[in-house]
């Protein structure tokens, strides 16, 4: 057994602890004075920077490799039977920041069948360069041929960052291009940034089930590539001005690889739209059963909304899982959305947060959904809501 | 497939998380009384390679990459009706993100060959990528199906599947070997029997370094990692806005007017 390349220097260590405190993951226990790294260690380098005396030491190999040849920002353009995937829009409004920010260029890039209508919306969102593979071949998403495409188009192209969004298909399909490409790849970031210094990508993501957040960078390899959650950053506004170049690129299609076939499809059961809603109505927990969503659906239809639900609502059985706001449901951004007897854990939040205005109905006043809130109603839901739903039918009425 | 099916399922020992065991002042993980569990995600496929087994014959081996400490998560994988466990365990794994995670879960598994199928987890709780079987797929060089949510048929070297996509279930067909990652819809899994701990308990688990691999250093552990963690903290909380209390027609009241200031009504 080899050791960990992790160790502390006797001689400069001071037995302060600090180290033992940073330790996220418990992994560095103090023993006669001194730091131990547990065989969990992640090697993820907290103690080092809380270190007063520079005593920890990470050793690495490997040298410091120019990337000046590669440049741009490419962004994966997806459709679904000809119409561009909306996600496809955030990546390219974050993608014209950071284009904006390196000096460099945005490109996308779409595969499929007859694109052209895509290709057009395309081009108003920001981009310099759209790259359209188009073959009736092409319709329905394969991973196999997709990512041959993708990684010879970034062999070809040489972009710095590669953006995709974390779909099920982006999902599939990113780690399939990044261990071709032997290069790093962050899953489900929630936020992009550059560091000015280094001009990294700065990818930040949650990981322990929300828990925390983790800020990961690619180094030594190209490109830096990142599945990015939907409907957390901006889509990109719509610019009939940009000035767009679009390359139609041959499709071989004999030659591409393609060995999962679609034998047949049926659509997926009826679907739930909060992700499209720009209002939802959430009951969570605290409605005590399920008959708390004949209060909160009466709520929502009164206000034209979809209704959403906590993960402990889902898990009883009170409401099918497609409503599920939160980490391991969906993420949604609504113009308004509204939390009725929700605690406001962190893995709920982590899927709403980002609405544009948070109303929460809760009894207790110390529940962590009113630091997120912009109006908190300290209250009773059962007496609130209905009250509510009466004023909004009034209001209509009178005009 | 020859006699039976040879299958490999990899499964990964994570911390049992939820809200209460992270320390929300420190953003410490609290490991007193967190046990450590199978990646739930993994129990499916666990269970799915059991069930095959049981319909088609054939072998089913565990296989983990971790600090010593995951034998028992290999043990439990044993005790619910695996045959055979292996743990790729050496410090110089450490560090290692999904790419030389797959990378050495990869030779491991041409260590373990012949194979049909491999199959993994949709994703850990901890680390949360699912990247590690698509990624492991391209260093086997076999092809990869996400999102499998019933094995339909194998027959000889065929293999017929589900995927379910974010719009539509898609039926598969391939030929083995073949990586999948499986969803929670696939199966509900079995718990261990009393019989079937007693066999764990005398099972062997047989250990893989880093030599045994003949790994290229530069591709395992920190050293193989393209990605490095930067920082961690815990998610920043917002500041709250306004908050009232009162009567309930007070509160709806004061709720009617921002939703008209929102212009929704
Ligand atoms: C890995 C992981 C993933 C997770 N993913 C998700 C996810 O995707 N989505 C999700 O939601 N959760 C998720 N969770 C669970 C999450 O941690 C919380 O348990 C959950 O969000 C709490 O739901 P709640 O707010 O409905 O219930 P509770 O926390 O029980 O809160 C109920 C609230 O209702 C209030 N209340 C009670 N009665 C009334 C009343 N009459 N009127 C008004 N208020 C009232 C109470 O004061 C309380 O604040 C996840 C957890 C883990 C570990
Ligand atoms: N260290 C590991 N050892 C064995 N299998 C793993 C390991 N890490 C991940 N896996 C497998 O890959 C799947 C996806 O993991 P992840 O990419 O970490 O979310 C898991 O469900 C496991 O089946």
């Amino acid at each position: 057994m080899s050791e960990l390349p992790i160790s502390v220097d006797k001689e400069k260590c001071t037995g302060c602890s600090l180290c033992e405190s940073s330790c996220a993951f418990g992994s560095l226990v103090m023993e006669e004075g001194y730091p131990r790294f547990l065989d969990d260690c992640r090697l993820c380098g907290e103690c080092v920077k809380v270190c007063p005396t520079d005593a920890i030491i990470i050793k690495e190999e490997g040298t410091e490799i120019e990337f000046s040849d590669y440049k741009g920002i490419l962004v994966f353009a997806e459709q679904w039977k000809g119409k561009v995937h909306p996600v496809s829009y955030e990546l390219l409004g974050k993608g014209r920041e950071l284009a904006d920010q390196l000096g460099e260029k945005l490109f996308a890039v779409i595969i499929g069948s007859r694109l052209e209508e895509a290709v057009k919306e395309l081009t108003i969102r920001g981009a310099d360069k759209i790259f359209v593979f188009d073959h009736p071949k092409l319709e329905d998403f394969r991973d196999d041929p997709y990512s041959a495409i993708l990684d010879d188009l970034v062999k070809e192209e040489k972009p710095s960052i590669f953006l995709i969004g974390a779909t099920s298909i982006g999902r599939s399909l990113g780690p399939k291009v990044a261990a071709c490409l032997e290069t790093g790849l962050t899953a489900d970031c929630t936020s992009l940034d550059i560091d000015p210094e280094s001009r990294l990508l700065l990818q930040t993501r949650p990981a322990y089930g929300g828990n925390i957040m983790a800020t990961i960078i690619c180094t030594n390899t190209r490109p830096q590539i990142a599945t990015v959650r939907y409907k957390v950053m901006k889509e990109a506004e719509k610019d009939p001005t940009n000035e767009c170049e679009i390359i139609i690129k041959a499709v071989d299609i004999n030659n591409l690889p393609d060995r999962v076939k679609i034998i047949d499809f049926s659509p997926a059961k009826e679907q739930v739209s909060i992700i499209d809603a720009e209002l939802i109505v959430s009951g969570g927990k605290g409605m005590g059963d399920s008959k708390g969503f004949e209060v909160i659906q009466g709520l929502a239809e009164a206000l034209g909304g979809a209704v959403g639900a906590s993960r402990p609502t889902v898990d009883e059985g009170w409401i099918e899982y497609p409503h599920q706001v939160g980490l391991s449901g969906r993420t949604v951004r609504p113009k308004i959305y509204l939390a009725c007897g929700i605690s406001g854990a962190v893995q709920h939040l982590a899927g709403m947060k980002t609405s544009d205005v948070i109303i929460a109905i809760n009894k207790d006043a110390e529940a962590p959904i009113f630091s997120v809130s912009t109006l908190g109603a300290v209250g009773d839901l059962y007496e609130v809501i209905p009250r509510l739903v009466e004023k909004i039918k009034e209001r209509k009425k009178n005009g | 497939m020859s006699e039976g099916l040879n299958i490999i399922v990899c499964i990964k020992q994570v911390p049992e998380t939820t809200e209460v065991d992270f320390d929300e002042e420190t953003g410490r993980l609290q490991r007193e009384g967190v046990a450590a569990v199978v990646n739930p995600f993994d129990e499916y496929a666990i269970e799915e390679g059991i069930r095959l087994k049981e319909k088609y014959g054939g072998t089913v081996k565990v296989l983990s990459m971790g600090p010593p400490q995951a034998e028992s998560a290999l043990k439990d994988a044993i005790a619910m009706g695996a045959d055979e466990a292996y743990l790729a365990t050496d410090r110089a794994f450490a560090g290692a993100d999904t790419w030389a995670t797959s990378y050495t879960l990869g030779l491991s598994i041409k260590k373990l060959a012949p194979y049909d199928l491999v199959i993994c987890g949709l994703k850990t709780i901890d680390g949360d990528t699912g990247q590690v079987g698509p990624e492991l797929a391209h260093h086997l060089g076999v092809p990869h199906v996400c999102y499998v949510n019933e094995i339909l048929e194998i027959k000889g070297d065929e293999i017929r599947l589900t995927r379910l996509l974010d719009d539509k279930v898609e039926t598969l067909g391939t030929s083995l070997p073949l990586v999948v990652s499986v969803s929670k819809a696939i199966n509900q899994p079995r718990l261990a029997t009393l019989r079937g701990r007693l066999k764990a308990k005398k099972t062997e688990i047989h250990k893989i370094t880093a030599n045994d691999l003949e790994a290229d250093p530069m591709k395992i552990g920190l050293n193989g990692s393209p990605t490095r963690v930067v920082k961690i903290f815990t998610p920043a909380r917002q500041t709250a806005g306004e908050i009232v209390e009162g009567s309930p027609e007070e509160l709806a009241e004061r709720i009617l007017q921002k939703l008209v200031e929102c212009k929704v009504i």
